[in-house]
């Protein structure tokens, strides 16, 4: 009997995502403002009928009535966001607020059906974030000096990086985060917002080769900073993010092209030098061969998408946990193996979504900083993205990187909450803008 | 106004800003909906065309905005023909138009960025449909792959059956819900078939997910999903003929070693044998002996895992390697002496010819049917050594047999740094050659097949437990492996070999065959061997067998050959 319900609820929850997924992107059209916004609720409708199928599911088949209140706690804290969000700043993107608490439930049942106590874990630093990131959109939208602070970023920035780097050669080995008072931070994580800001406020003042020239080593400071510290995924995104804008701001083809010269050039050399990207160029090539020597958790992440194949195997019917850390770096191969691969499709549209979103502001914001903050932003999520599901479904070589909101790690929840939440400060922000025009005529 | 204070008024500034480009229009921008948005405020982007030119602006500027116009009224420029070449100038005139092109100008970048990364994105997701589609069961039959046994919960094991619907493994159900595995015709098919306990192997291993999947119509699955009740694994129908398995394997019977039978025109695999074997019915009781008895590796299909030196067999390898090299083979002469020696004092190797006998003058097609090793010795020293590897290569030496159960590497070693020696040796299918019977197939298969070489498969297709289609394969070509004149000249001597050469026990049967015969020199023994295929004109099967320690091959392999023949053309 069970098994029927669970049978049927992974078509249900496919259907639920694909119709919210479609929702995404039909924004797009030029409807009217009633019609978006019906169509908003209609995606929180969605996303709510998919939590709860998906919690259903969970309870049935795991028996911990513990999930009956974890499931009501979620169900409000998720209500609540959209509200509060709706309540406080209505010109904020609704969309973008979709798409988070989509991620958050995702991210919410997947944890759950891996390690309860993870999961309780995870939604405790989400509530705490979120309370957090409520006050950002108005520090975006009040606090003018924060374009000017660009040494401040600088320093701040590198600094934290160096400290981490400075633990790690202590200890030897590759140390991400530090521990401080019982809990562990991944600086890393909240050093890509000092970081953005910072590139994004020399980038704005940039006028002369020189100047150009300042910003990259202090960029190539933080990559090599990062690649020191054995934080090479960190490091690509740091050093994408920072080409991605320099182009951007001064329009150089040319700056792109030799800057992904340069890092291929990079990659190369660190080939040699460090052994474990031999070993995960190896496993990247064929992880069976090299099962025993790195390739045993892409290997079995592979099994899981496959086993998985479209349709999933139902939650708690699939063995993700054979993935050493699901997790982290494979959830998405978790997800794929028990809600299904078409699920997991939709799960990349919606964070493709929400890239798009993130440069949407980038483009229509007049703000020259806040253009490149947004452009900066947003690519760091969207190749964060890529690296990480790229990674686990062997497309590229596996870089330890995790995949927001959905990953299990504090620091990523922390930051890519606050990132949202700047982002949203910005639509605010260019709403202001507009007003400001009207007020003119 | 926060603006203003970037203007930098230096000529160097000005400079760069020539050197930008915003005249191109983009044609990227279509596809994005986003810029279309009632959102976009195209009267900002002028003010910002402004500001980048490092024209001073004033209070006219914003008057004028609100007006929805812009205009080159009010503004006082700095150097303004140098610093609007090249781009477009804001007039009544073309408005509409030059706002529509410095909204693209101005937003070309991020169109840029936004399908570098959407198509990154894109490209992920086909990798992952095209991992999905054909990549994914093959990845998950890894033995490595604990997840298959989850299907064991719901899925009763399906049947595998030879082409003509013989049961060769079945799952069967007793009272008290205990499940076991019978295999109707014992150790008949033991290696092929394979097992699934203790891992799996054979084609229980190859097709165990297409085994614990069940597509029985669909309302029959829910009512029994419904009910607790398992359903029926799909059937695996191979291409394994019973009749045929069956006589070969009590015409090996008695040694150890191989036999294995192809269809020559479609590679299906009719005959797999592999000698000695177990009973898949009492493996269980018996793995702990099995394994233990290291010496005859009994697991082994040595079909695909057997590593022999070819002898005279590999003769045929060798013509080719000589045909390929001299044009005028057909001249090719050659007087037999009875031995031949290469190499002085120490290192001198001496060939002598089966049993000592004088062949006398012989031609390329004489020496290959009386399988002449002093005329092949001589062939072996007039061929150029790194041509003959490059050869081997393309015969499957040193690498995997493109098959689907797993073979071992066969081993070419010859190359110009060999002495003399190893090439006359190498030439008969000894020295350091090694070769599995499989591998011998293909080549043979070739040969019968006018160069070119169909893959060789074991299943034929996959039918749902209440007989519906699921899967079906059909033949592959795998590759051309020489001409089609190569073919027909070995095809030809390998007649030879059958008329009136070593193999003439197999002429006069009603059918004709090609083959070559071999005597395999050992450590241990003497293998015999016999490689070749029937209806020369329009081949049927090929056989490749090798008889362990049997000895002189005229003796094993030659009539185990006639038997597989007579049955099939019975």
């Amino acid at each position: 009997m069970i098994n029927i319900i669970v049978e049927l609820s992974k078509y249900l929850m496919i259907i639920l995502t694909i119709l919210y997924t479609l929702q995404c992107f039909t924004v797009f059209r030029h409807d009217s403002k009633k019609d978006l916004s019906f169509g908003f609720v209609r995606q929180n409708v969605l996303m709510f009928l998919n939590h709860f199928v998906a919690y259903v599911v969970l309870i049935l088949q795991s028996g911990n009535k513990e999930l009956v209140i974890f499931y009501g706690a979620q169900f409000i804290f998720l209500m609540a966001t959209i509200i509060l969000f709706g309540f406080i700043y209505p010109k904020a993107s609704r969309l973008v607020t979709n798409n988070m608490c989509m991620l958050l439930s995702i991210g919410f049942i997947m944890l759950t059906r891996l390690s309860y106590t993870k999961a309780l874990k995870q939604f405790k630093i989400v509530v705490i974030s979120m309370i957090i990131a409520l006050f950002v959109p108005v520090i975006i939208r009040k606090m003018k000096f924060l374009e000017k602070l660009g040494y401040v970023y600088a320093i701040v920035g590198l600094g934290l990086l160096l400290i981490v780097a400075g633990f790690a050669n202590i200890q030897g080995g590759a140390l991400l985060s530090l521990t401080i008072l019982g809990i562990s931070f991944q600086f890393s994580e909240f050093v890509k917002i000092i970081f953005v800001f910072g590139i994004a406020c020399f980038l704005k003042n940039a006028t002369t080769f020189l100047d150009i020239v300042k910003v990259t080593i202090l960029a190539a400071a933080h990559v090599l900073t990062l690649v020191l510290s054995t934080d090479l995924g960190g490091g690509l995104i740091y050093f994408v993010a920072f080409l991605i804008m320099l182009y951007v701001s001064t329009r150089q083809p040319l700056y792109l092209l030799g800057g992904l010269l340069a890092g291929s050039g990079a990659s190369v050399i660190a080939y040699h030098v460090f052994s474990h990207i031999k070993i995960r160029v190896a496993s990247w090539i064929d992880p069976l061969a090299v099962y025993q020597n790195g390739g045993l958790q892409l290997s079995q992440s592979l099994f899981a998408i496959g086993t998985g194949s479209w349709f999933g195997l139902g939650l708690y019917q699939g063995a993700p946990n054979e993935i050493p850390v699901a997790e982290e770096d494979f959830i998405f191969s978790a997800i794929a193996e028990e809600m299904g691969g078409i699920y997991g499709i939709c799960v990349i549209l919606i964070c493709m979504s929400v890239f798009i979103m993130f440069i949407n502001i980038a483009m229509q914001i007049k703000n020259r900083f806040y253009k490149l903050v947004a452009l900066g932003l947003g690519t760091i999520y969207g190749f964060q993205v890529f690296l990480t599901i790229g990674g686990a479904i062997k497309f590229i070589p596996s870089t330890g990187v995790t995949l927001p909101l959905i990953s299990y790690g504090g620091s990523s929840i922390v930051s890519t909450l606050i990132m949202f939440s700047i982002i949203q400060g910005l639509y605010i922000l260019r709403e202001d803008e507009e007003e400001n025009l009207e007020k003119q005529k | 106004m926060t603006k203003k204070t970037n203007i930098k008024k230096n000529k160097k500034a000005e400079e760069k800003n020539q050197e930008r480009k915003p005249g191109k229009t983009s044609k990227s921008t279509t596809g994005k909906n986003i810029k279309n948005t009632k959102f976009n405020n195209s009267y900002i982007d002028s003010l910002e065309e402004k500001i980048i030119s490092q024209e001073h602006i004033d209070i006219h500027d914003f008057e004028s905005i609100g007006a929805g116009q812009s205009t080159q009224k009010g503004v006082h420029k700095t150097n303004s023909s140098v610093a609007n070449a090249g781009r477009k100038k804001l007039s009544k005139g073309k408005g509409d138009e030059d706002k529509a092109k410095k909204r693209k100008t101005r937003s070309r970048e991020f169109a840029i960025v936004s399908y570098i990364f959407v198509g990154l994105f894109i490209m992920m997701i086909g990798y992952f449909v095209y991992f999905n589609l054909f990549l994914a069961v093959d990845v998950i039959n890894s033995p490595y792959n604990t997840r298959q046994t989850l299907f064991e919960d719901r899925i009763i094991r399906g049947e595998i059956q030879a082409r003509n619907g013989e049961v060769l493994a079945r799952t069967d159900i007793y009272d008290d819900g205990t499940e076991t595995r019978i295999y109707p015709y014992g150790s008949i098919f033991a290696h092929v078939v394979g097992y699934a306990s203790h891992g799996r192997k054979g084609i229980e291993s190859l097709e165990n997910y297409s085994l614990l999947a069940s597509n029985t119509f669909i309302l029959n699955r829910m009512g029994n999903a419904f009910a607790e009740k398992k359903n029926q694994g799909d059937t695996v129908v191979t291409t394994l003929d019973v009749k045929l398995q069956e006589v070969a394997y009590s015409a090996l019977a008695g040694y150890s070693g191989a036999v294995v039978v192809i269809d020559a025109s479609t590679g299906k695999i009719l005959v797999n044998i592999s000698l000695p074997d177990f009973n898949p019915n009492t493996i269980d009781a018996e793995w702990e002996a099995i394994n233990s008895n290291t010496e005859d590796a009994t697991l082994l299909n040595r079909v695909y895992q057997g590593q022999y030196p070819p002898g005279s067999i590999f003769k045929m390898l060798t013509l080719l390697a000589y045909m390929r090299e001299n044009s005028n083979y057909e001249e090719y002469t050659y007087e037999c002496t009875g031995s031949i020696t290469v190499g002085e004092g120490e290192e001198a190797v001496t060939v002598s010819c089966f049993g000592e006998t004088v062949h006398g003058v012989q031609n390329l097609e004489q020496s290959l049917a009386n399988s002449c090793n002093t005329s092949f010795c001589n062939i072996g020293l007039l061929i150029d050594n790194d041509a003959f590897a490059t050869l081997a290569k393309e015969f499957f030496f040193n690498v995997e047999l493109p098959v689907q159960l797993s073979s071992s590497i066969s081993q070419f070693t010859l190359n110009s740094k060999s002495s003399e020696g190893e090439s006359i040796m190498t030439a008969i299918g000894q020295g350091n050659t090694l070769v599995s019977p499989m591998q011998m197939a293909m080549i043979t298969a070739s040969i019968a097949n006018g160069g070119i070489l169909m893959k060789p498969y074991l299943i034929d297709r996959i039918e749902s437990a209440d007989g519906n289609l699921v899967t079906s394969y059909t033949p592959t070509i795998l590759n051309t492996l020489m001409t089609t004149v190569e073919a027909e000249v070995l095809s030809r001597y390998m007649t030879s070999v059958v008329e009136y050469g070593t193999a003439a026990a197999l002429s006069g049967n009603g059918y004709t065959v090609a083959g070559k015969t071999g005597s395999a020199e050992a450590t241990e023994g003497t293998h015999s061997w016999f490689v070749g295929f029937s209806n020369v004109d329009n081949p049927d099967i090929i056989v490749s067998i090798v008889a362990e320690n049997a000895g002189n091959s005229s003796g094993v392999a030659v009539p185990i050959a006639k038997q597989i023949f007579d049955a099939y053309y019975r």
